[in-house]
């Protein structure tokens, strides 16, 4: 129920933003068109944990900024490999252990590890990734821990 | 405004050499590569063409190609690892 | 109105800033695709085009509109890249890897620590 209610805000929200209108028609065709996907959606069983992530802390925003500044420090990196006249690639394909204890916390900790520039996430089993960095310094173990531990902050609440 | 068409034209430079990639190839995960970083400039340039023709209608666009890319990269992958879009991966996996 | 004009100049520089970063690390991203070796470097090279080179771009822009509706798109625009760049991007590596194809040069493989000595079932249709 409280996920019902949570996809129904969103949802409208995003018709709010899209939208712009303010006139009751358009606000009440809104509403209608709103409680329909969600009335889909609960017929189909969509209502989880991974539809709606109410789960997830509210300082997930504090956590992507955080990644944000780490996005930004590893390009320069990665932009300086490619600007420099003798490329130093060292490329290698690392195991990478997942401490996480959720699918979702599982799903973020692999989505940062691949928007970080440097690192791709190339296969998951249960509990480790097949990471492909393309330097050394990409590949140091201590930043993916970092990453990790921040992940696990606000995997639940 | 001279800032939006200088943006503009730094990103229509980066398309121009993202095509090099996509003609030269060699294998097929560069080209879908190419095809997809080719999608994200294409948003970039409409939402910066909407500053410069002052129509923010265009971001509206902008956004149904940033969908529609996600959805076609993801497709023209499906496509060639399994030869089929008809068919969910899981049942794929049973076969 | 003083400050007005002061603000919308220190807006206008913050764009010009973000998007001399945003365009330069985009004009990078897109040399590097062409100049690095084979398709696991060029990963990373648009990597950096769509993280940061577009997000920085899009906040420029951002900061050119003010709270309007318009900024929400952007932003919307914005968070919908940041959520479907890493799940394309992963998708490109990981058919590229279930294809057989490694890097160049290679300095450490742990395949074997993830998915096991066992060879990977062939995917035919």
């Amino acid at each position: 129920m409280t996920k019902a209610v949570g996809l129904l805000v969103a949802l409208f929200a995003l018709w709010l933003a899209l939208s712009g209108y303010f006139k009751p028609f358009l606000l009440s065709l809104g509403v209608l068109s709103c409680l329909f996907t969600v009335y889909l959606a609960s017929r189909m069983k969509l209502l989880d944990d991974e539809a709606v992530p109410l789960q997830l802390r509210l300082s997930l925003p504090l956590y992507w900024s955080w990644l944000g500044g780490e996005i930004f420090k590893s390009a320069v990196a990665v932009s300086k490999v490619i600007l420099s006249r003798d490329m130093q690639l060292n490329q290698q394909l690392i195991a990478v252990p997942s401490p996480l204890k959720t699918d979702m916390g599982h799903v973020i900790f692999a989505n940062s590890i691949t928007l970080t520039p440097g690192t791709v996430t190339v296969e998951a089993v249960p509990g480790k990734f097949l990471v492909h960095a393309l330097t050394e310094e990409a590949s140091a173990a201590e930043g993916f821990q970092e990453i990790a531990r921040r992940v696990a902050a606000v995997e639940t609440r | 405004m001279v800032m939006f068409l200088a943006i503009t034209a730094a990103l229509f430079v980066a398309v121009l050499l993202v095509l090099v990639r996509l003609f030269v190839g060699p294998t097929l995960y560069d080209r879908v590569l190419a095809v997809n970083t080719f999608g994200t400039l294409t948003v970039l340039i409409l939402s910066s063409l909407g500053f410069v023709t002052e129509r923010p209608d265009f971001l509206d666009i902008a956004m149904l190609y940033a969908l529609i890319n996600f959805v076609s990269t993801i497709a023209i992958l499906k496509f060639f690892r399994y030869r089929t879009f008809g068919r969910t991966t899981a049942s794929q996996e049973e076969a | 109105m003083m400050d007005q004009a002061l603000l919308d100049l220190a807006l206008d520089i913050a764009s010009a800033i973000t998007f001399t970063v945003g365009g330069a690390f985009v004009l990078i991203g897109a040399f590097g695709l062409v100049r690095l070796p084979d398709v696991w470097s060029r990963i990373h090279a648009a990597g950096v085009i769509d993280t940061v080179g577009a997000e920085l771009i899009l906040l420029g822009m951002m900061f050119q509109t003010g709270l309007t509706q318009t900024t929400l798109k952007l932003a919307l625009i914005g968070l919908f890249l940041f959520v479907t760049g890493p799940t394309a991007t992963h998708a490109v590596a990981n058919a590229s890897f279930v294809a057989g194809l490694r890097p160049v040069r290679l300095r450490r493989n742990e395949t074997a620590d993830v998915l096991g000595e066992q060879p990977r079932k062939e995917m035919q249709p």
